[in-house]
């Protein structure tokens, strides 16, 4: 394929990239820009191919209002043209009484390109006369200089001004494809049960065209449309009579919103799917104050909804509106600098870095290059951080209160009076060395299910938005272990070292023998628990739990070889009196064992009799069956919500209403 | 298509180790708490636990100990009721006799422990009331601010300062078998790193229990400390509010039926704070002095382990999926 040459002005708009690229497979090639002139390779009227350039005069650029961009050029005989593109809507209107020749068929043609889901565009033009110019340059300087807040209404006015008689020219589309995987993704996050809307610019056709293409929209859905665009209250605008126009406006706004909400009463019970399609005009009367909590209720209640002309400010309202309303987590994802102000609203902004430039990444907080990524953002790398998160500090509590509850008992058997049954240097380390590199490795690389069935059980989603694994009775639990385990070091290890001896020689033991035999006791229960509660075990894994362990005896030796000012009561506390003990590495076998077999009983008895969906997927795994369709079906239809949107719900009703037709025919 | 080079380049590299780090996906293994793997773990532990137990319950049976409370018994009848006088009175004596029976045959050597119970010396003020820089390099080392307010007296630094050193036990005890003394080997009861890193070899007690205040026993201040190995043994501080120390230990074994009278110095004050003192005699083996707790434990663990194995056992089958 041809590599295309680089469009030769910044920054580059899709659609003017598109334009530019037709205009020159057919021969009139835009290749150079200047300050104040443009040039063109054209053919002229007997075919040859010649080389021109127009003096570019005024910009009237183009802004979501107006919907319309012209340019004022004075080509090589010294004629002024304005040249102007924009939305049929507006264009329309500016047409001359004799320059509307083609208008019909242009008509005819935009619909067609609309219900192709192309985006269109009106080209018109005009000539000017000199005098006319002049009078629209002062006027329109005047207004470029002056420093108010109404400077772009002035200048608005005064391209208003200029821009009318067009003659119209034709109609363009440009064809917006999906990115690649689009639809895979909206139907793999609508399994996951998130919920979809789209708030787009383009015209309401395009925007359900784009739905039917990522199975948003369904043949069996039924639509809701809210668009206030009829023809009498287009009537009531043009007679210019503003408050009476947007009072019929939102009146007939209101009535339209109540009874889309008496159809999805009465659908509730056949449980079919309701489409919601906005417009934008109807939109800003919808999110007016008195209006909006209905809306909201309405679009809630819809499978999916669709806005559509929505400006960038109305993009944010209504991110805003269900964020602030619903209290669900709301995501925005967005390419465009307009939507730039949905991103910045929505809790989680995800900015797509591509053709349209930069802004959308700028305000986001994360960027991914194609939309497809976002279904591993979410499904994959969602679901493993909740985990992660989750489990870590669940696991940093549960490994303090164990240690520390070991120094709280002993101060029952110490009169209360603060003396601490471990060295000093014990304390300060314990958080630093001995136990702090295993929950690194749980809160960075732990996985509970591999990639590959993340994607593919998108319910295990659901675990973070029901926030199963961080509940205050998990959080409450780990800290009764904690408590527990704490129990079951501390009286085990005083009622095996009493006042007898310990060793063969009859010494006995005193608190620093005590000390750091708990002190082993807690450092090994505390790494095989996270042993125990992860089941993801890759080399860092075994060499942080293990080395933390391996870590505390080598840390024993090498401190308890110290000089005595420096090691207190560790000098030589293991090489010369535990290690050589048999009832001390007995001792740590017994408690080690004894504090992990109630968490153990516990997880076995879930594990098998009250499994949790991410417990029910590894089973799958270990089990051999991951790639078994019928046993992952039945494991996606413990699923609480059945989808609505999606392909997969298209095929689903497809296949019941056919089961539902033969049934009939029989 | 054959791959080039760069296809083969990209391949490599993604294979490479670091590429794997960065992309999570890491050779790992997944193991999974199925049924069997439970119960077979269960079944292990018990089958592991239950003869360890049992074999460590059998040495603990194999050691023999002998323990006489004395401290009521050696008050005579009329400082009963005012043990803290009789105590602190220098002018009455204070030696007293007990008789030990033999019951089963004790292997020498036989280890010699007094207890103390409801004695806390890991009190946090106590444990921290000594100087073992003093410990090591004597008289001349000043920083022994934790030794208040025993630091010094009549204007004159103590050596070793402090409470620990200052409650030194000072009953005393001599064993006599039929006719014949008991040899009491009193060396080597001290671990070896106090005796040789601790308690300095040219340091001497000076200026102790000269004050008004006793608190236990006295030093011969011609011994180094290092050499004083009652001091060091009282010196390491116990865990627990009850406890045994080493006194001896008697090189002969005793048979079955030997009594063993002990002539003791009842001079060290428990009665103010309702101490107990106790004589204990004891045989250790591998696993040390008597002590049933961790046999039991361990006895325990692996029966309810195999309890539980059986139980977990009986559920699955009966609830196949």
């Amino acid at each position: 394929m041809k590599k295309l040459v680089e469009f030769p002005m910044k920054p580059n708009h899709r659609t003017r990239q598109h334009l530019w690229v037709a205009a020159k497979e057919l021969g009139f090639e835009f290749y150079e820009r200047t300050q104040t002139s443009i040039s063109l390779y054209e053919f002229d009227l007997s075919g040859k191919k010649v080389e021109r350039s127009y003096e570019l005069l005024n910009i009237l650029e183009f802004s979501s209002s107006r919907k319309r961009m012209s340019v004022i050029v004075r080509n090589e005989e010294g004629k002024l043209l304005l040249l102007c593109k924009g939305a049929d809507s507006v264009m329309f209107e500016r047409l001359a009484k004799n320059g509307q020749e083609f208008a019909e068929q242009t008509k005819e043609h935009i619909e067609e390109y609309a219900d192709a889901g192309l985006r269109t565009l009106v080209l018109a033009y005009r000539e000017i006369d000199e005098e006319e110019y002049v009078k629209f340059n002062e006027e329109f300087t005047e207004a470029k200089n002056v420093v108010s807040a109404d400077r772009e209404e002035m200048i608005e006015e005064v391209a208003e001004k200029i821009e009318r008689e067009l003659i119209l020219l034709g109609a363009t589309a440009v064809e917006d494809k999906l990115q690649n995987g689009v639809p895979e993704c909206i139907d793999k996050l609508a399994q996951a049960g998130i919920k979809i809307w789209v708030l787009t610019g383009d015209k309401m056709e395009t925007a359900i065209n784009i739905g039917f293409a990522c199975s948003l929209l369904r043949q069996g859905m039924k639509q809701v449309v809210i668009n206030s665009e009829t023809p009498e209250n287009k009537a009531l605008e043009k007679s210019g009579d503003k408050t009476a126009a947007a009072a019929a406006y939102k009146a007939s706004v209101i009535q339209q919103i109540a009874e889309g909400k008496q159809l999805l009463a009465s659908s509730n019970e056949n449980s079919e799917a309701l489409a919601l399609i906005v417009d934008g005009k109807s939109l800003t009367y919808a999110l007016e104050d008195d209006v909006k909590d209905s809306f909201l209720e309405l679009a809630i209640g819809c499978g999916s909804v669709i806005c559509c002309r929505s400006s960038p400010k109305q993009k944010a309202l209504v991110t805003r509106l269900v964020k602030t309303k619903t209290g669900s987590t709301t995501l925005a994802i967005g390419d465009g600098a307009n939507d730039v102000g949905m991103l910045q609203e929505a809790d989680i902004g995800v900015g797509i870095s591509g053709v349209e430039g930069m802004q959308a990444v700028m305000s986001s907080d994360i960027a991914i290059a194609q939309f497809r990524y976002l279904e591993r953002l979410l499904l994959l790398h969602g679901h493993w951080c909740y985990r992660r998160i989750s489990s870590m500090i669940c696991y940093f509590f549960y490994k303090n209160i164990a240690f520390g509850f070991t120094i709280f008992f002993f101060e029952i058997y110490a009169s209360f009076s603060g003396q601490a049954v471990y060295n000093d240097w014990f304390l300060s380390l314990y958080n630093v060395f001995f136990t702090s590199l295993p929950v690194i490795a749980l809160g960075v690389f732990d996985q509970d299910v591999s990639s590959r069935l993340c994607l593919k059980f998108p319910l295990l989603y659901q675990e973070g938005i029901q926030n199963v694994l961080f509940s205050w009775l998990r959080i409450v639990a780990w800290a009764f272990n904690g408590v527990l385990s704490a129990t079951i070091i501390f009286f085990f290890c005083i009622r095996a070292m009493q006042h007898q001896a310990f060793r063969k020689g009859g010494e006995v033991a005193g608190l620093e023998v005590l000390g750091a035999t708990m002190y082993t006791c807690v450092v090994w229960v505390v790494n095989c628990q996270m042993a125990l509660s992860i089941t993801y075990f890759t080399y860092i894994q075994h060499l942080f739990i293990w080395g933390g362990i391996i870590l505390w005896y080598i840390f024993l030796m090498a401190y308890g070889a110290m000089d005595p000012n420096i090691s207190t009561t560790a000098y030589k506390v293991f090489i010369e009196a535990c290690a050589p003990a048999g009832s001390y590495w007995l001792l740590t076998l017994l408690v080690l064992v004894t504090s992990l077999l109630p968490y153990f009983a516990y997880s076995a008895i879930k594990f098998r009799f009250f499994p949790m969906y991410h417990e029910m997927i590894q089973w799958i795994r270990s089990d051999g069956q991951s790639d078994d369709p019928v046993y992952c079906q039945m494991v996606r239809q413990r699923s609480l919500r059945h989808t609505t949107v999606g392909y997969t719900a298209r095929f689903e009703a497809k296949s019941r209403s056919s089961k539902e037709g033969g049934e009939g025919h029989r | 298509m054959s791959e080039t080079n760069s296809d083969r380049q990209r391949r490599g590299d993604r294979e490479s180790a670091f590429y794997l780090f960065t992309q999570q996906r890491l050779p790992a293994c997944k193991p999974v708490l199925t049924p069997p793997w439970v119960i077979t773990i269960y079944f292990l532990v018990g089958f592991i636990f239950v003869p360890v137990g049992l074999f460590t319950l059998r040495a603990s049976h194999s050691v023999v100990e002998i323990e006489e409370r004395y401290d009521i018994e050696c008050v005579p009848s009329q400082f009963r009721n005012d043990k803290v006088s009789y105590i602190q009175d220098d002018s009455v004596p204070k030696n007293c006799s007990l008789l030990f029976k033999v019951d089963k045959y004790m292997k020498a050597p036989i280890y010699i422990y007094y207890q103390l119970e409801n004695y806390y010396q890991n009190h946090r003020r106590y444990v921290r009331s000594r100087s073992d820089q003093q410990l090591l390099h004597g008289r001349n080392f000043h920083g022994t601010s934790y030794c208040q307010p025993l630091e010094s007296s009549n204007n004159r630094p103590i050596v070793p300062c402090g409470l620990i050193a200052w409650s030194l036990f000072n009953d005393t005890f001599t064993f006599i078998r039929g006719k014949a003394l008991l040899k009491v080997n009193r060396t080597n009861i001290a671990w070896k790193s106090d005796r040789d890193h601790k308690f300095g070899k040219n340091v001497y007690p000076f200026n102790f229990q000269n004050g008004t205040w006793i608190g236990g026993g006295k030093l011969n201040p011609r011994i180094p400390l290092s050499n004083q190995e009652d001091l060091i043994v009282w010196m390491r501080i116990s865990a627990l509010p009850s406890f045994r120390k080493l006194y001896g230990r008697i090189e002969e074994d005793l048979d079955v039926g030997d009594y063993v009278v002990v002539q003791l110095m009842n001079d060290y004050n428990t009665y103010s704070f309702g101490g107990k003192k106790k004589l204990v005699l004891s045989t250790s083996n591998w696993l040390g002095g008597k002590n049933d707790f961790l046999g039991l434990a361990y006895v325990f663990v692996g029966s309810s382990s195999l309890t539980v194995a059986i139980v977990f056992m009986l559920l699955h089958l009966r609830s196949q999926r």
